[in-house]
């Protein structure tokens, strides 16, 4: 087993280029665990993963993200020997185990629907795995205490799935799943049955349980806030490909496409071509009008048609024109204010027919607001803020 | 995209102990029809195509007879117990507690399981205890206590899987509880108490033993017909009568579900 | 669900009306046709044969008031329960039917076993077809089934020529009146009965149980063993009651398939009752059957609540 760096496992701040160089130092120290080679999954005609590539490294936190029916989930049944690929191969620590069944695979799964024997009680689940092992009954009974606590279930073992509640199965699965101590373990939408509070809880939870375990995880969600908040990496999955991996500060500070920019978080997007492009700085002339220059760099000549990203909390909400400037800078009148709480949601009609949203932090509590619906505003966001995105 | 393994297709064991099982089921019953149209009197030497046991059967007064005995007892049998078993479901499933309540659902579901030999007897010594004359009347109160358990256990399981909230709508609406029970709950739980009508109408038609206990000179039913014919030997007129019966349980049934995809196009056109 | 606007009295004395009358119809129909019926076979268990209308002794009447019943408490005797734990027939028919019953279950739960579960694992959309092709047999009448089999199995009946055609068997071999007879036709009679409660189980099965079985290291079979069969217990349980009980009490398939040197239960008491006339013996061998079989039938309705959803 290669041994990393202990303080590596976070690896969120590498920038974009760098682990993909070849020979870098994180790909020397660390073997990918698990690698999917060119792996295609086809039900009839319907092509549910299309010759996918992906390496999961040792001790890393790796989410499958994407929208329903985007083969996430496929991916990973695959993974746990539930599906077989229609093509490419899977390895596990360099060994194909396309052809192994799932009951010989070193890797463990907690179900979406936590798939709890219910005619077995706490213990007899988590104990279930061990038992097909033939590990000693004395064994079995420590591990199970072991594990019944490290989910903080201590007393619970005699219960039967239907005495606890939703909470408590959802850590019986894991405590199950965990028991094996799979090389690694998959989470099929772990926490898509739990309500927001508990949800959140459940997150710092997990994240903790893998560090202190050390092991390999592989979540699969829907929820981007979860998957950002839980993952070292995340892969994006749109219609059985990967639109992109990588840290969720990359994924959303410099997606890679459109569609990756407009599924994690909210988004404003401008069409335009670029008018001129040096070291450090591009301008781009905007369809609907106005000029857009970001500091993002971009190999796109003059002329390329590209669109430039913006998130809505990097823009800048003006009620007066005194900053107004050729660059970045649009007037329009504002159509709708979102009060979240934290924050509030400007959703504003600019002068050139674009709409635009301003998302602006409520430091004060508001005796009266900058601006309300109808006022007309001035938006603008500085060079760093923009992406450009040529697909 | 979740594909359950069963969605693919079956694995190969599923599909053999299906088809074989179907196979054993529906053999016996192909073969005694194609021998209805043996021309032979023997009955396992074929002797060509032939619709003379049909004739046969068409001039068989007694047994002609008998067949109408039964289509009545049938029908006024499963009538009667669709009713009481619909009742005894909605009391067992609606009526919340009430005394002697494991008494009652004991006496509803115990003629399910009771030896119809036993059941039988019991019958006749009442009707006897009763003095009353035994015959066509007799039959058909005795198939209503053996059937109507089988229409309460039907509707039953209907009544379980009802969206109560649709009830507790109507009520809220300010209908009284008797017309939600016959503007909506019996509507929605049609189907299953037409089912358990149908269930009703084949456990009465196809008896033979409680009729036998309780039927007296003058009510001879199809069943008790067959069984002195079949216990004289095998005989092809035998072949033909079950292949009649055959073809009506499959018209039935086609009809059934035919009935049963217009409801449902209906219902779709109107959603 | 009272509305809380419109509760007045007149309202709610009548709701009490309509769900005493809901539960005392068909509570009054079963006394009276299916619980005093049992009371008076017991009752003339306990009574003398005589040639007389009713053919035995003591008649209760009621209208000689209490010396009446006390004469008729004293008539009341034990004879028939000694006669039929005294002769041999009797004992060794109930065994025959026991025995037929527990292995004709036992075949039935073979068989029915893998058809249930074939139809519970096949596509969702075949599933209401292919239940309703197990029970379709069941509604073409019952005699015609077992007749079906005296076509096949009589000497030189399909089962016969099959064999010797192949050339497995160089004679015809006698099939009807056997025992191998009385069970073939009880197996297929009942298998609906065995299916239909065992699919009902089997298909409420969460299919991503087996999956974590698997992913937890249990082969295939173990995984069977040890999840599908324990959580289609109650479908076990219900199909196994739902046919012992009344097979044990069978009448028309030993007696059409079966030879006539061994009875069952079934065929003894109908002899008794309409070939002897002996109606206290009958009546008493019908108690007894009840008595044997009390214990599966409280059981059956255990499960059968249980299954139901009652308390």
């Amino acid at each position: 087993m290669a041994q990393r760096n202990p303080g590596d496992t976070g690896s969120a701040g590498e920038p974009p280029g760098l682990a993909a160089l070849p020979g870098s130092w994180d790909e020397l120290v660390a073997r990918p665990l698990v690698q999917f080679e060119s792996v295609s999954k086809r039900f009839g005609n319907f092509v549910a993963v299309e010759r996918l590539s992906l390496d999961i490294r040792e001790r890393e936190f790796f989410a499958l993200l994407g929208p329903s029916g985007c083969g996430k989930t496929t991916l990973l049944r695959m993974l746990a020997g539930f599906e077989q690929p229609s093509e490419g191969r899977i390895l596990l620590d360099g060994v194909d185990i396309s052809d192994v069944p799932p009951h010989r695979r070193p890797v463990n799964m907690m179900f979406q629907s936590y798939a709890l024997f219910p005619h077995l009680t706490v213990e007899g689940n988590v104990a279930f795995g061990l038992r097909q092992d033939g590990m000693p009954k004395p064994e079995i009974a420590a591990r199970v205490r072991e594990m019944l606590a490290l989910v903080k279930l201590d007393g619970f073992g005699a219960r039967r799935p239907h005495q606890l509640s939703g909470g408590q199965r959802q850590r019986v699965a894991l405590a199950r799943a965990l028991a094996k101590r799979p090389r690694v373990l998959l989470l099929d939408e772990p926490m898509s049955a739990l309500d927001r509070k508990l949800r959140e809880d459940t997150r710092f939870e997990l994240m903790e349980l893998q560090d202190k375990l050390g092991l390999t995880f592989v979540i699969v969600t829907h929820d981007q806030e979860e998957a950002m908040t839980v993952a070292d990496r995340i892969g994006v999955m749109n219609a059985g490909r990967l639109a992109q991996v990588a840290t969720p500060s990359d994924i959303y500070e410099h997606p890679n496409s459109r569609w990756v920019a407009d599924f994690i978080g909210d988004v404003n997007l401008f069409e335009g071509r670029v008018v001129s492009s040096g070291l450090g700085h591009t301008v781009i002339e905007s369809e609907a009008g106005g000029r857009l220059l970001v500091t993002h760099p971009t190999d796109a000549s003059a002329g390329t048609a590209v669109t430039v990203a913006v998130r809505p909390e990097k823009v800048r909400i003006d009620t007066s024109a005194s900053r107004v400037s050729d660059e970045n800078c649009f007037a329009g009148r504002v159509v709708e204010v979102g009060y979240l709480g934290g924050v509030s949601i400007y959703k504003v009609a600019l002068d050139n027919g674009l709409r635009m949203k301003a998302t602006v932090a409520n430091r004060t509590r508001p005796v009266e607001r900058p601006a309300g619906a109808g006022d007309r505003v001035w938006l603008s966001f500085p060079p760093e803020a923009g992406v450009v995105l040529l697909r | 995209m979740r594909s359950r393994s069963g969605i693919g297709g079956m694995s190969r064991f599923n599909v053999t102990s299906v088809a074989l099982g179907l196979a054993f089921l529906y053999l016996p019953i192909a073969i005694l029809v194609i021998y209805s149209f043996n021309a032979s009197r023997l009955v396992t030497v074929w002797g060509g195509w032939s619709t003379r046991w049909y004739v046969a059967l068409l001039h068989d007064q007694a047994m002609l007879e008998a067949a109408w005995t039964s289509l009545r007892i049938a029908a006024l049998s499963a009538t009667a117990a669709s009713v009481l078993g619909t009742l005894a479901a909605v009391a067992l499933v609606r009526a919340g507690r009430f005394r002697g309540r494991t008494m009652f659902s004991g006496m509803v579901y115990a003629p399910l399981v009771m030896p119809e030999v036993i059941t039988g007897l019991s019958l006749l010594l009442l009707f006897v205890a009763l003095d009353a004359a035994r015959g066509f009347w007799t039959v058909t109160i005795a198939h209503t206590t053996v059937t109507l358990s089988f229409v309460t256990v039907v509707v039953q399981s209907r009544l379980l899987s009802f969206d109560r909230s649709l009830e507790e709508a109507a009520m809220d609406l300010g209908c009284p509880p008797l017309k939600t029970f016959l503007t909506v709950t019996l509507p929605l739980i049609f189907p299953a108490v037409a089912a358990g009508w149908m269930l009703a109408f084949t456990l009465s038609f196809d008896d033979l033993v409680i009729a036998t206990f309780s039927t007296g000179p003058g009510a001879t039913t199809l069943p008790m017909r067959i069984y002195s014919e079949v216990r004289l030997g095998v005989k092809p007129e035998i072949n033909a009568i079950c292949t009649i019966m055959i073809a009506m349980v499959a018209v039935g049934v086609v009809a059934a579900s035919l009935l049963a995809k217009r409801g449902e196009l209906a219902k779709a056109r109107a959603a | 669900m009272t509305h809380a606007g419109t509760p007045p009295r007149r309202d709610k004395s009548r709701r009490d009306w309509g769900r005493r009358l809901v539960i005392l119809i068909p509570a009054v129909w079963l006394a009276v046709f299916f619980l005093v019926p049992c009371l008076i076979v017991l009752k003339i268990s306990l009574s003398q044969t005589a040639i007389a209308q009713p053919p035995y002794v003591p008649v209760l009447d009621l209208a000689a008031g209490w010396p009446g019943l006390r004469d008729f408490i004293a008539g009341l005797s034990l004879d028939s329960y000694k006669l039929i734990g005294s002769d041999w027939l009797y004992l060794t028919s109930y065994l025959r039917s026991l025995s037929i019953a527990a292995l004709s279950t036992f075949i039935l739960l073979l068989i029915g076993y893998p058809l249930a579960y074939g139809i519970a694992r096949a596509p969702r959309r075949l599933q209401p077809f292919l239940v309703m092709a197990v029970f379709l047999p069941f509604l073409t009448a019952f005699l015609i089934r077992i007749y079906a089999w005296i076509n096949i199995l009589q000497r030189e009946g399909l089962l016969n020529d099959m064999l010797i055609a192949l050339g497995i068997v160089g004679e015809p071999l006698v099939w009807l009146a056997t025992d191998t007879a009385v069970i073939v036709g009880i197996v297929y009679s009942y298998l609906p009965f065995m299916v239909l409660p065992l699919y009902a189980s089997l298909e409420k099965m969460d299919e991503s149980l087996i999956e974590a079985a698997a992913d937890l290291g249990a082969p295939q079979w173990k995984a069977f063993w040890l999840i599908t069969v324990p959580l289609s217990a109650s479908g076990i349980f219900a199909g196994a009651l739902l046919c012992f009980i009344p097979i044990a009490g069978e009448f028309v398939i030993p007696d059409l398939l079966g030879g006539s040197d061994a009875l069952m239960i079934g065929q003894t008491l109908w002899t008794e009752f309409f070939q002897n006339k002996d109606w206290p013996v009958a009546s008493a061998v019908a108690i007894a059957l009840l008595i044997v079989l009390l214990a599966p039938i409280l059981i059956y309705q255990h499960v059968q609540m249980r299954a139901l959803g009652d308390r």
